[in-house]
């Protein structure tokens, strides 16, 4: 059975009462979850479900304020009708989930879902102007407000986004949307293997054009995307954005400097969208499969220096959205997970995070990278402070969160 | 001068140790970092805040990471605190020290350690100052955004401290959008990294946690920061109006139709003369406001954003609209906008408030901001980040006036709250500090702030970290 208040102080007394008795939530939203983090024992459900609506929105001061359960689908829609988006780019994960629920903008800001234009407009984090939510003691908390600029105490917006659902039952979400690009264009380099599409894409980013989505889609996955019609070989694709003047003249500019690396085809806006769609749902590895998918980041640069080590001992497929800060890589079998880990640490430090696998690994192995001791102590003091009976999850994300 | 702020009362313990938490200090460093000397705390004793002044007990100056930490496992035994301190610009009193404060400046740490263009990152020391990172990879077309009118002397674990802004924030956000990663020294001398070359975090956000915590959480010691490849080119357009009002709807007009520009600089009738007077920027003396509005790209894409503005402002009954022509008269564009402090320093005394409103109140909290002054009887500049509703009036003042003085304090504080009432709040990028403290109770409910300093608490218990700022000091937790 799965609690669904449907106002914010029945959330805070069903907390407050789960608290009494210690019981243990698990906090979703729409419930399209099919598995994200540790199994946690004995808890049950408390969705954000019976939290919907947009409460308000101002397309001309482009910030949006929503109830945590309203379905994403609902916000895109009022956000198009305006020409406007969200700019992280939240992907859809049911693709390689396998699941069907209808995803909300508190699960999307909970886990701190972000896309390809990770590194020019920032994650699900960096859009996040407030939050309402309710602690673990049932008391309705407020954080941040409405505008872009505050600094006015300590920002427990960042700290809530991507908690997982550990910290706080988020009941109201408020964040900045910006303007629908005019025109978009990608260009596509192929026939690069990992390692020289690396050099390509950090030319590229060094260059005056603002691209806006670099990403690298080896031989074995290219096929999945764009309906099979990218050209022959591996495809580095990049993307422009902007308007449709500044657009063209820099998509040439660009072209004209890649060609050295390799033959060069541009794509129109119709298929970028739906290019980009696909690298930030993973496409490829929306297989139907329970082969373990790892979501990696690692210094861009070394991104391909760690699949080529791991294919050496293991049975790895990956593709690389560079812009997003992202590798993500499918296991033939074994997750590897202390194999990845290890090369991770190896190659100065990142994160991996085990977005899928079958029940009997999940059981054994860790979803999120191990934090240092004195960072996971760190961590576990600050999820006593929003939650002191360890109701939400306790060991969702690793250690004592 | 004014007290009205109070500072918590100092340790008797820790002053009655004084001698020999220097002399304890001196076997931690070498001698030169050590300072005690009454004499030479003096230029310790405020920052831009200067209404108020309290002489530490000692400050040190660590060359290194380790040294930091030993001075912290040191401080946190015997309960003393400690004043984290960059280049003390702060606008809030942040970096104001105490009688039992050792003060702890990363001015010996300002050493960029390494610039890594295939991953447009930079890693430098807390100390480095702002711009001079932006001036170590500009040769090779890139830059660090965040440029905090005092870029020239603030530190990059100041502008963490702060989570700082900009004229340029509009485009490419504040530091917090800016920050890859910090080492830092935890309250009892453990180290730790948050983030890195990577983006995001494995567990829990402490990298977004500890920007704009004001020295509450530990030492920042080091940093690594986005660097952006810089654009093809950058114009600064002046836009006059004949009224604050007419500039601040055109200003939320461009935002409403989807142009996004770099910048959009604001500054009023009072503000443009003190500006021009100072810097000769060429601003037009026949209006009533002022835009500077930026924009960037190849000359096609600057054209085609520039006509859009254009048109907007007409609508808005545009009185001039003065392009650069060339790099030079670009920049004494922006050195008269980012002088404006400074400018206004050499006229009269002056307290610059923060508060950010939504843009659809710019015009609406202008009007008041005026009325409130005009009722203390006190005159007013305003120069800010339009674009992104960040107001910086100054509320000018004779300092050598107690009673003038205060009720600047006093329009101020009025001015904040109507921010905070307009759906904004009290402050966008100049921290609370001691300036707004007793103001939070205006923006929070006490469960909120409760919340807020449980957080604080998991990394300092005993709240020796900076401990006379940002929270009221009645309701604190129990230490
Ligand atoms: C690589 C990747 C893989 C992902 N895999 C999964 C996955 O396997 N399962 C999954 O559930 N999500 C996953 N997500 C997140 C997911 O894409 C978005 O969160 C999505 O919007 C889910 O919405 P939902 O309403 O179905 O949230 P749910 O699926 O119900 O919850 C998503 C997460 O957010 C938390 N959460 C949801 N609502 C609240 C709330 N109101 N207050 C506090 N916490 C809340 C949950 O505890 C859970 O951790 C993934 C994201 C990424 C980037
Ligand atoms: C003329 C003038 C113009 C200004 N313009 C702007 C502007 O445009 N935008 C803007 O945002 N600000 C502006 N400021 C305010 C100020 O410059 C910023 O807040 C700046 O970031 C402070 O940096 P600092 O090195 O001087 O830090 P300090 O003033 O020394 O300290 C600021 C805060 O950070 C803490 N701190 C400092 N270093 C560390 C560290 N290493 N680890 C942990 N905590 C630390 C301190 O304890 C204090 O709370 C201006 C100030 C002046 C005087």
């Amino acid at each position: 059975m799965t609690l669904i208040p449907h106002t914010e102080t029945d959330a805070a007394y069903v907390i407050r009462n789960a608290a009494a008795q210690g019981t243990r939530l698990a906090l979703c939203g729409g419930n399209s979850r099919s598995g994200f983090g540790n199994p946690v024992e004995g808890t049950e459900a408390m969705s954000s479900r019976g939290l919907s609506g947009i409460v308000d929105y101002e397309p001309a001061e482009m910030v949006l304020t929503a109830k945590a359960g309203t379905p994403v689908a609902e916000i895109e829609a009022a956000l198009g009708a305006n020409r406007q988006m969200m700019a992280f780019e939240p992907m859809d994960h049911r693709g390689i989930m396998g699941t069907s629920g209808e995803p909300t903008i508190g699960g999307v800001f909970a886990a701190n879902v972000s896309g390809p234009r990770r590194f020019v407009a920032g994650a699900a984090r960096d859009s996040l102007l407030g939050i309402r939510f309710v602690n673990g003691q049932g008391q309705v908390i407020r954080a941040g407000g409405r505008v872009m600029k505050n600094v006015t105490g300590l920002d427990l917006v960042k700290l809530l986004a991507g908690s997982h659902g550990t910290l706080g039952f988020l009941t109201e979400v408020t964040f900045r949307v910006l303007p629908v690009p005019q025109s978009i264009e990608t260009i596509v380099i192929s026939g690069l293997d990992d390692a020289t599409a690396t050099r390509a894409m950090a030319s590229a980013l060094a260059l005056p054009v603002e691209v806006s989505g670099a990403a690298h889609l080896p031989q074995t996955v290219k096929g999945r995307f764009a309906g099979g019609a990218l050209p022959e070989g591996a495809a580095t694709a990049l993307r422009l954005e902007g308007l449709a003047a500044s657009v063209s003249v820099r998509a040439e500019k660009l072209a004209a400097v890649m060609t050295a690396f390799g033959p060069v085809s541009r794509f129109d806006m119709d298929e970028s969208l739906a290019l980009w769609r696909e690298i930030r749902d993973v496409h490829p590895y929306a297989d139907g499969t329970q082969k373990p998918l790892w979501r990696v980041s690692v210094a861009p640069s070394l991104g391909h220096q760690l699949v080529a080590a791991l294919r050496l001992e293991a049975g790895v497929d990956a593709f690389y959205d560079w812009q997003g800060g992202l590798i993500w890589m499918r296991m033939e079998a074994d997750p590897e997970a202390e194999l990845l880990r290890r090369y991770i640490k190896a190659l100065g430090g990142g994160h991996a995070t085990l977005v899928r696998a079958s029940e009997q690994v999940r059981a054994v192995t860790t979803a999120f990278e191990p934090q240092s001791d004195a960072v996971a102590a760190l961590s576990a003091r600050v999820k006593q402070k929003l939650d002191p009976a360890g109701i939400f999850s306790p060991g969702k994300m690793a250690g004592a969160l | 001068m004014s007290e009205a702020i109070e500072f918590l009362p100092p340790r008797p313990a820790v002053l009655s140790r004084r001698s020999a938490i220097i002399a304890d200090l001196a076997d931690l460093l070498p001698a030169e970092c050590v300072i005690h000397e009454a004499r030479e705390l003096v230029p310790f004793e405020t920052d831009a805040f200067i209404s108020y002044r309290r002489l530490p007990l000692a400050v040190v100056l660590p060359k290194t990471t380790a040294q930091a930490a030993a001075v912290m496992k040191y401080c946190h035994r015997y309960g003393i605190p400690v004043v984290p301190r960059g280049a003390g610009t702060s606008l809030s009193g942040g970096a104001i020290p105490q009688e039992d404060a050792i003060v702890l400046g990363l001015s010996k740490m300002s050493r960029i350690l390494e610039v890594d263009y295939a991953n447009r990152t930079a890693t430098v020391q807390a100390g480095v100052t702002n711009l001079s990172i932006s001036e170590a990879v500009g040769v090779d077309g890139f830059f660090y955004a965040p440029d905090p009118s005092s870029q020239l002397a603030c530190t990059i674990g100041g502008n963490i401290g702060m989570n700082s802004g900009g004229a340029h924030c509009l485009k490419y956000g504040v530091t917090t959008n800016n920050l890859l990663g910090v080492k830092m020294v935890l309250v009892d001398g453990t180290v730790v990294d948050f983030g890195g070359k990577h983006l995001d975090s494995a567990g829990y956000d402490l990298l977004g946690l500890v920007c704009g915590s004001e020295g509450q959480l530990g030492i920042v010691t080091e940093a690594t920061v986005r660097l952006i490849a810089k654009p093809e080119g950058a114009r600064p357009v002046l836009f006059g109006f004949e009224t604050s009002e007419e500039a601040g709807a055109c200003v939320t007009d461009i935002i409403a139709s989807g142009i996004i520009p770099v910048a959009i600089e604001f500054m009023d009738k009072p503000a443009i003369e003190i500006c021009e007077a100072f810097a000769h920027a060429g601003y037009p003396l026949d209006v009533g406001a002022l835009l500077i509005v930026e924009v960037e790209g190849s000359e096609a894409e600057m054209d085609a954003t520039l006509a859009g503005i254009v048109e907007i402002a007409r609508r808005h009954g545009v009185k001039t609209v003065r392009e650069s022509q060339s790099a030079t008269e670009a920049a004494l564009i922006w050195k008269g906008r980012k002088s404006a402090f400074g400018a206004t320093g050499r006229i009269a005394d002056y307290i610059c408030m923060d508060g950010t409103v939504p843009l659809g109140k710019l015009s609406y909290v202008l009007k008041k901001t005026s009325e409130i002054t005009d009722s203390f009887g006190l005159r007013v500049a305003n120069v800010f980040h339009a674009g992104d509703g960040n107001m910086h009036p100054l509320i000018l003042f004779n300092a050598n006036d107690p009673e003038d003085a205060a009720r600047a304090e006093a329009a101020g504080n009025e001015i904040l709250k109507l921010c905070v009432d307009a759906g904004g709040c009290l402050t966008g990028e100049h921290g609370v500090g001691i300036e707004k403290r007793d103001l939070m109770r205006h923006q929070y409910s006490d469960a909120d702030l409760a919340q807020q300093m449980a957080v604080r608490s998991a990394f300092d218990e005993g709240w020796i970290l900076n401990p006379s700022k940002v929270f009221p000091l009645d309701g604190r937790p129990a230490a």
